[in-house]
C-alpha cells in the first residue's frame, strides 16, 4: 500500500492503542473475490475514512468486525480479540461496544421511533429501569436534532431523519467503536453535509473511533483524521485527505479530481 | 444460500435448498428452548396473524357452509335423505373443507405476509440491524411467528368451522324451517372424536408448515427489491402445495387409526 504521510503530524502526535487491527483479510462471494489483501490499523479516537468505488466491497470489510459476515482468511482484531473466533455469546459482548450505521438507516419498520431507540437499550445493555430508559432516549434524540420525532414511525419520516436517528440508535449504547455504511448516500449535498458534520459532532462527544465506508468526498474531507482507498479488493493508498489530495497515485487522483 | 446460489444449479440447487431449510429448522428448534423467549412480540403475532384474519376465515367458511347446503340439498332429496344434510356439512366441513379451505386463506394471507415482511426486512438490512442490535432475528422474527401461526390455524380452523355451520344452517333456512335446536343438536349427535380430533391435528400441521415457509422464504430472499415479491409468492405457492401434501398424508395415517 502507498503511504502518503504528513511528516510534520506524524511526528509530533503519539500513536494511540490499536483498536483494530486487520491483517491478510480474504472473503469471496462464488467466484467472485471482494476482499483480496484487506490490511489496516485503526488507534483509538481516529476517524478513517475509506473510500472506493460502488461494489467493491468496502461494506463487506465493516460487516466482518461486527460478525455479520464470516472472512475467508486472515486476522481480525478488535480490543485484541479474534473475532473470526468468537462464539455467540463473546461476539454479543463485542457488539456491545460497536455501532452500525447501516446505508438505508435499517430502523424496524414496525417500531416507532422510541421503541427502536429502546431496542438495543433492552436487548445489548438489558436496562430496564424506565425512567433511566426515557433519559438515553432524550439524550441522544436531541443531539441528532430530533425530539419531536419520538413518536413517529420510520415511514413518517425523511430520508435525511432516517439516517439522524439511525444515528441515534446506534449511539444510544454509547459505543467505542462506531462503523458508518455510506452514510451520506441518497441525500442531498446539504443534508449530506449536516449529516457529516453531525458525525464528528458526535465522535467528539462520545470519544468513539470510526470507520466511515463512503465515496462521497465531502463527507471524507469533514469527518476523515486518516483515508485508505480501496481498488481490486486491496486498500492501495493511505493518507490524509489533504496528502491524498496531491498524491501522484492515480486511482486516488481520480477520486480527488473534482475537489478543489 | 446467497453465496450457493452463484454456484450451484439444478438438482445441486435443490439439494442444497433442502439442506438450508433442515439448517434453518434446526436452528428454530433450537431457539425455542434457548435463550429468553419473545412473549410479547408472540402475543403481537397472534394478533396480527390470527384475529386479523378471523374477518376473512369467517366470511369464507360462511359461503362455503351455505353453499355446501345448497349444492347438496338437490342430491339429497332426490333420494329422499334432506334429513342427512347437517350430518353431511358437518362431516365434509369439520374433516377436510374447514381445515383445508382455512389453511389455504392462511397460506394465501399469512404465508405471504410472513415472507414479504421478512424479505423487505432483509433488503433494508433490519435483520442485521436487529442481530447488531443485540437480538436474536431468529428468535425474534421466525420463532415467534411460526409457533403463532401454528397456535392460529387450529383456533381460526374451529372458528372458522362454527361459522360454515352456521352458514348452512341459514341456507338450508331458505327452503326449510329447520329449527336452530334441532340442526345443532343432529350435527352434535353426527360427529365424534375421530371427525374433529384428526381434523385438529392436521390444523397444527398446516399450521406450522405456513409459517415455516414463510418465514424460509422471507429470511433467505437475496438482498434486491425485485426479492421481496419473488419471496412472498414462493411462500404462497409452496405453502399451499404442503397444505395437499400434509392431507394426504393424514388421511392415510387418519384411515389406519381411526377408520380400519
Amino acid at each position: 500500500m502507498e503511504e502518503v504521510k504528513e511528516q510534520k503530524k506524524a511526528a509530533s502526535k503519539p500513536k494511540a492503542e490499536v483498536v483494530i487491527s486487520i491483517k491478510g483479510l480474504k472473503k469471496s462471494f462464488g467466484k467472485k473475490h471482494v476482499l483480496t489483501d484487506i490490511n489496516l490499523e485503526v488507534h483509538r479516537g481516529e476517524n478513517v475514512v475509506v473510500l472506493g468505488k460502488s461494489g467493491e466491497g468496502k461494506s463487506v470489510t465493516i460487516e466482518c468486525i461486527v460478525g455479520l459476515l464470516v472472512p475467508d482468511a486472515g486476522s481480525l482484531k478488535v480490543f485484541g480479540d479474534e473475532v473470526t473466533k468468537m462464539n455467540d455469546n463473546e461476539l454479543k459482548a463485542l457488539r456491545m461496544k460497536i455501532g452500525f450505521l447501516f446505508q438505508s438507516g435499517a430502523l424496524f419498520d414496525s417500531m416507532t421511533v422510541r421503541e427502536n431507540l429502546e431496542f438495543p437499550l433492552t436487548r445489548i445493555l438489558k436496562m430496564k429501569d424506565k425512567r433511566e430508559i426515557d433519559e438515553r432516549v432524550n439524550e441522544v434524540l436531541e443531539g441528532v436534532g430530533l425530539t419531536d420525532a419520538v413518536d413517529k414511525l420510520p415511514s413518517d419520516l425523511s430520508g435525511g431523519m432516517r439516517k439522524r436517528i439511525g444515528l441515534a440508535r446506534t449511539l444510544i449504547i454509547k459505543p467505542e467503536i462506531m462503523l458508518y455504511d455510506e452514510p451520506t448516500t441518497g441525500l442531498d449535498p446539504i443534508t449530506s453535509r449536516e449529516i457529516s458534520e453531525l458525525i464528528l459532532d458526535m465522535q467528539k462527544k462520545y470519544k468513539t473511533t470510526s470507520i466511515i465506508i463512503t465515496h462521497d468526498m465531502e463527507c471524507a474531507r469533514i469527518t476523515s483524521d486518516r483515508v485508505v482507498i480501496m481498488d481490486d479488493g486491496k486498500y492501495i493508498a493511505e493518507g490524509t485527505f489533504n496528502t491524498l489530495h496531491k498524491s501522484n497515485n492515480e486511482i486516488a487522483r481520480s477520486f480527488f479530481k473534482d475537489i478543489s | 444460500m446467497a453465496e450457493q446460489d452463484l454456484e450451484l444449479t439444478g438438482w445441486r440447487r435443490w439439494l442444497a435448498s433442502i439442506g438450508d431449510q433442515c439448517v434453518f429448522f434446526t436452528r428454530f428448534l433450537r431457539n425455542i428452548f434457548t435463550g429468553g423467549f419473545e412473549w410479547s412480540e408472540f402475543v403481537r403475532q397472534c394478533y396480527e396473524i390470527g384475529y386479523r384474519s378471523m374477518m376473512l376465515v369467517g366470511i369464507t367458511s360462511f359461503i362455503m357452509g351455505a353453499v355446501l347446503i345448497l349444492q347438496l340439498r338437490p342430491s339429497m332429496v332426490q333420494f329422499g335423505q334432506e334429513g342427512l344434510l347437517p350430518k353431511t356439512l358437518a362431516v365434509s366441513l369439520i374433516r377436510e373443507i374447514g381445515p383445508v379451505i382455512t389453511a389455504l386463506i392462511c397460506a394465501g394471507k399469512i404465508a405471504s405476509g410472513i415472507g414479504a415482511e421478512l424479505g423487505s426486512m432483509k433488503v433494508t438490512e433490519q435483520i442485521d440491524a436487529m442481530e447488531v442490535a443485540g437480538a436474536n432475528p431468529i428468535q425474534y422474527l421466525v420463532v415467534t411467528r411460526i409457533l403463532a401461526v401454528t397456535f392460529m390455524v387450529p383456533l381460526l380452523t374451529i372458528i372458522g368451522d362454527v361459522i360454515g355451520l352456521f352458514g348452512g344452517f341459514l341456507a338450508l333456512n331458505f327452503t326449510d324451517s329447520v329449527s336452530y335446536s334441532l340442526y345443532f343438536n343432529k350435527i352434535v349427535a353426527s360427529i365424534d372424536y375421530s371427525d374433529f380430533l384428526p381434523a385438529f391435528v392436521k390444523t397444527i400441521f398446516f399450521g406450522f408448515a405456513i409459517g415455516f415457509v414463510g418465514c424460509y422464504k422471507g429470511f433467505n430472499s437475496n438482498k434486491g427489491t425485485e426479492s421481496v415479491g419473488v419471496a412472498a409468492n414462493s411462500a404462497v405457492v409452496t405453502a399451499s402445495l404442503w397444505v395437499f401434501v400434509i392431507d394426504a398424508l393424514a388421511v392415510q395415517i387418519t384411515s389406519v387409526l381411526f377408520y380400519k
